[in-house]
């Protein structure tokens, strides 16, 4: 027997549920994604409470967070979850949904950066490091953060002077034209 | 033939989805049905007195009800059919629920369905012959396999009403899992003082034959009548000789090669061993692996010492067999461990609590051995790395349970209370130690248990984290636990000097081969199933055998001891008539039109094809036939499938039946 509502109002839960095709509510909050979180320190919320706000339906806090752009997508949580959830697409889901609504996002250097980033997969089919920092830098303004890692990484080979294009790099450019977020 | 015809809405659950009136209003027409009715409930009284009475008025022959599955109610409605004078195997019943109202959504369709499954069953009650069921002797003996709290006090009920046991343990002792632990919640009295005494009373019982260092090989046979043969695994120690005097085992040269069992591997035993010094029975046995002797030869130390001739290295496996008439299984649980690489085995293992590697990272029996008085320790909290008392423990709940990622999806049910027990104990004895609990609820349902887990953090000072530990590591000779205190919202990391795990309680490794042997049904986790979770929980729902303890879920001592008795009082009930009634729609064999081709005999699963001669005047042998043995046949139709000139039948559900039943659904 089906006991699915009808006329049922789309929430943030229903897009998120959307988006990473999978449910909230399986979260029992036992909080060992935020314990194990190499940058719930930086955190204005931690990472658990973020999926409980949506449990709640109290999606402001939740988008509005610092939390969901510190998020570094290393999966430590993902990997170690009792519960199978993947933490690293809910937040990611949270980034994207808060860029639809336009909500003002706490943390702009990192959204800056994810931009240089994705701007150098449009233009060259894969990333791009010094096209990467020139873009971040440009667009922040801070120009001289991180200098002093710049020789070692440089003679490390960390970054390459030329940007090296994959072979279909005009079918990349079409990807992104067709599904930008603009 | 006069057919009475009774549709069940079953509250709605049927009444919801068919259209319970249409569906008697249509039976009405059928031939032969001169009654049809509906009711509300028709397993209740009233229900059952509609029937009982249309029978009486109207002289009916013949009964279908169309109501629930007939494993639930068939019994209930032949009762009346036959309180009201009418065989009862002239009712028959239609499944409107479970084959029509619970998987429909319309009701239309949903009620014609209902009415095709009444003219079906309608079809087959005019061709049913009045029954009797088959009397069958039952013998009075219980076999109980399991020797641990569960198994001993479902024996001794047993054995104290007076009937004899067969008590059936693979460990060298009885005294299970409770022989291991050190002080019991909520009382905090000690595990030992309490269990041996009753081990003792075991052993010393007329009516228990202890059989331990056994196992169960084979089960033949049903309810009331079971075969059972059972290994009983060479000591390599002649009981009726040892006296138990413990000198083997001092003077074994073999000291340091092979770790005890009994204390989880914290310390060492000799090759000829008692696994404890209050073992039942207090006789050794030689571990064949690491014995000198059985690797090469040379050493008999145990021979030389041994006053009275009793070490037999030349001692065999023996099968012994018994009658039994009712069987329980009280086989236990084992703990889930940590160290189980992903690849080794469908159980992931935790790598971030360091895959076992770590020496002062327990899990909680072995931390019930440091505790305990007869422990490696003597009962001093000293940490198994360098022996030194624990400052700050940590212990984690639920490592393995609600972790459907690593472990299991189900609650443990014991960890919450055996950890606070834990904490207290170590308090107790190291006042200037701390210790904290990483919880994610407390489920202390019982009696005095919350008020006992309160107990620990109001007046023992035991600090509670509610979050779940995300990683354990080492460093500067602490582990350093990480976790988040989600009340708080706040990170917490602890640099502790011991670390206690929770560990699931899972099924026993080969609990799955057991009820294979017995060919009973098991869960997904290997858990035995009960028929039913409310009103027949220490049942198998193979007739005749109950289970008892922790092999049925996790559970802990007074829940095993109080299913312990109850799984003693189904036996005994099944004790408490001579003769057994079964049913009789079993195999027949029509000796005309069988040819002796014996298929028959190479499919039944239950052995009940036996051969059978027929001879003229002469005693001259003209044939050979099949014949069923009324008492193995469960009716289970493969040899009526299988027979290849149709001579074997299954009583009550003939060829005949099935067509006309096939023809009515056309």
């Amino acid at each position: 027997m089906s006991h699915q509502t009808t006329n049922h109002t789309r929430t943030m839960t229903d897009d998120i549920k959307d988006i990473t095709s999978q449910n909230p509510d399986i979260c029992y909050q036992c909080g060992k994604c935020s314990a194990g979180c190499p940058v719930r320190n930086y955190m204005d919320e931690a990472p658990n409470l973020i999926v409980r706000y949506i449990q709640l339906g109290l999606y402001d806090k939740a988008v509005n967070s610092s939390t969901i752009w510190l998020c570094a997508g290393c999966l430590t949580c993902t990997t170690r979850c009792p519960k199978n959830f993947e933490l690293a697409a809910f937040m990611d889901a949270l980034r994207e949904i808060a860029l639809k609504k336009g909500i003002k996002i706490k943390e702009k250097a990192i959204l800056k950066f994810h931009k240089a980033f994705l701007k150098q997969i449009k233009n060259h089919g894969r990333s791009y490091e010094l096209g990467l920092i020139r873009d971040y830098k440009l667009t922040t303004g801070d120009l001289m953060a991180d200098v002093d890692a710049a020789p070692d990484m440089l003679l490390k080979g960390k970054i390459g002077i030329f940007p090296h294009n994959i072979k279909g790099k005009e079918s990349i450019k079409r990807i992104f034209e067709k599904t930008e977020v603009k | 033939m006069k057919i009475g015809v009774f549709i069940c809405h079953c509250g709605e659950n049927i009444g919801r989805t068919v259209d319970c009136v249409r569906v008697a209003k249509a039976c009405s027409f059928f031939p032969n049905v001169v009654h049809s009715v509906e009711y509300k409930y028709m397993c209740s009284d009233p229900g059952q007195n509609m029937i009982k009475q249309a029978i009486k008025d109207l002289k009916l022959d013949g009964v279908v009800v169309g109501s629930c599955s007939p494993h639930m109610h068939e019994k209930t409605f032949r009762k009346a059919v036959s309180d009201a004078g009418v065989n009862p195997f002239l009712c028959e019943i239609a499944n409107l629920r479970e084959h029509v109202s619970w998987v429909h959504d319309d009701k239309e369709v949903a009620t014609d369905k209902a009415i095709d499954l009444m003219r079906f069953a309608v079809e087959k009650v005019k061709r049913n012959a009045p029954l009797k069921t088959i009397q069958v002797p039952v013998t009075k003996r219980t076999l109980v396999i399991g020797g641990g709290i569960a198994g001993i006090q479902a024996a001794l009920d047993v054995a104290n009403a007076g009937y004899e046991v067969v008590l059936v343990e693979k460990e060298p002792s009885i005294g299970g899992h409770m022989s291991q632990l050190s002080e019991t919640f909520p009382t905090l009295d000690c595990s030992q003082c309490i269990l041996t005494p009753r081990m003792v009373e075991v052993y010393q019982h007329p009516k228990i034959k202890l059989m331990t260092y056994s196992e169960v090989e084979k089960v033949e046979g049903f309810i009331g009548n079971f075969k059972v043969t059972i290994r009983k695994k060479a000591r390599f120690v002649d009981d009726t000789l040892c006296s138990g005097c413990g000198d083997c085992a001092i003077k074994c040269p073999i000291k340091k090669k092979a770790l005890s069992e009994f204390d989880e591997k914290l310390a060492f035993r000799s090759a000829i061993y008692v696994p404890f010094p209050q073992a039942v029975p207090n006789i050794p046995v030689i571990d064949k692996e690491v014995c000198t002797y059985f690797k090469n030869g040379k050493c008999s130390m145990c021979v030389k010492v041994c006053g009275r001739n009793a070490i037999k290295f030349d001692q065999q496996d023996e099968f012994i067999s018994e009658d039994i008439g009712a069987i329980i299984v009280a086989t236990g649980y084992k703990l889930y461990t940590i160290d189980k690489k992903p690849e080794a085995s469908e159980i992931k293992g935790y790598g971030e609590y360091g895959y076992g590697k770590y020496k002062d990272v327990v899990d909680g029996l072995q931390f019930e051995r440091i505790a305990s008085a007869s422990g490696p320790t003597s009962g001093e909290f000293q940490r198994p790395s360098d022996g030194k008392t624990p400052k700050k423990i940590v212990f984690i709940q639920c490592v393995g349970s609600r972790d459907e990622s690593k472990g299991f999806s189900y609650c443990s049910k014991i960890c919450c209370m055996y950890t606070a027990k834990h904490a207290m104990l170590y308090k107790h004895k190291v006042h200037d130690g701390e210790a904290y609990v990483f919880y994610m609820d407390i489920r202390a349902g019982g009696k005095m248990y919350e008020e006992f887990v309160r107990r620990a953090i109001e007046e023992d000072g035991v600090k509670y984290i509610r979050g779940r530990v995300s990683r354990i590591y080492e460093e500067d000779g602490k582990y350093i636990v990480k976790g988040e205190d989600t009340l708080a919202g706040v990170p917490i990391q602890i640099d502790a000097d011991m670390v206690v795990l929770a560990t699931a309680m899972v099924a026993q490794t080969d609990a799955p081969k057991l009820a294979q042997t017995i060919g009973m049904p098991y869960d997904n986790y290997g858990f035995y199933s009960e028929v039913h979770p409310k009103l027949r929980p220490v049942e198998s729902s193979t007739g005749g055998v109950f289970l008892a303890g922790a092999c049925n879920s996790p559970r802990d001592i007074p829940d095993s001891v109080a299913m312990a008795s109850a799984a003693a009082a189904k036996a005994l009930v099944l004790f408490g008539s001579d003769m057994l009634e079964r049913e009789p729609t079993i195999a027949f064999v029509n000796e005309n039109l069988c040819a002796g081709c014996f298929y028959c005999k190479k499919v039944c699963a239950y052995n009940a094809i036996e051969v059978k001669q027929i001879k003229d005047k002469n005693g001259n042998v003209i044939k050979e036939v099949a014949f069923v043995n009324s008492g193995l046949c469960q009716g289970c139709g493969t040899c009526n499938a299988t027979c290849p000139s149709k001579a074997i039948e299954l009583i009550g559900y003939t060829d005949e039946q099935i067509y006309a039943e096939i023809a009515a659904l056309m």
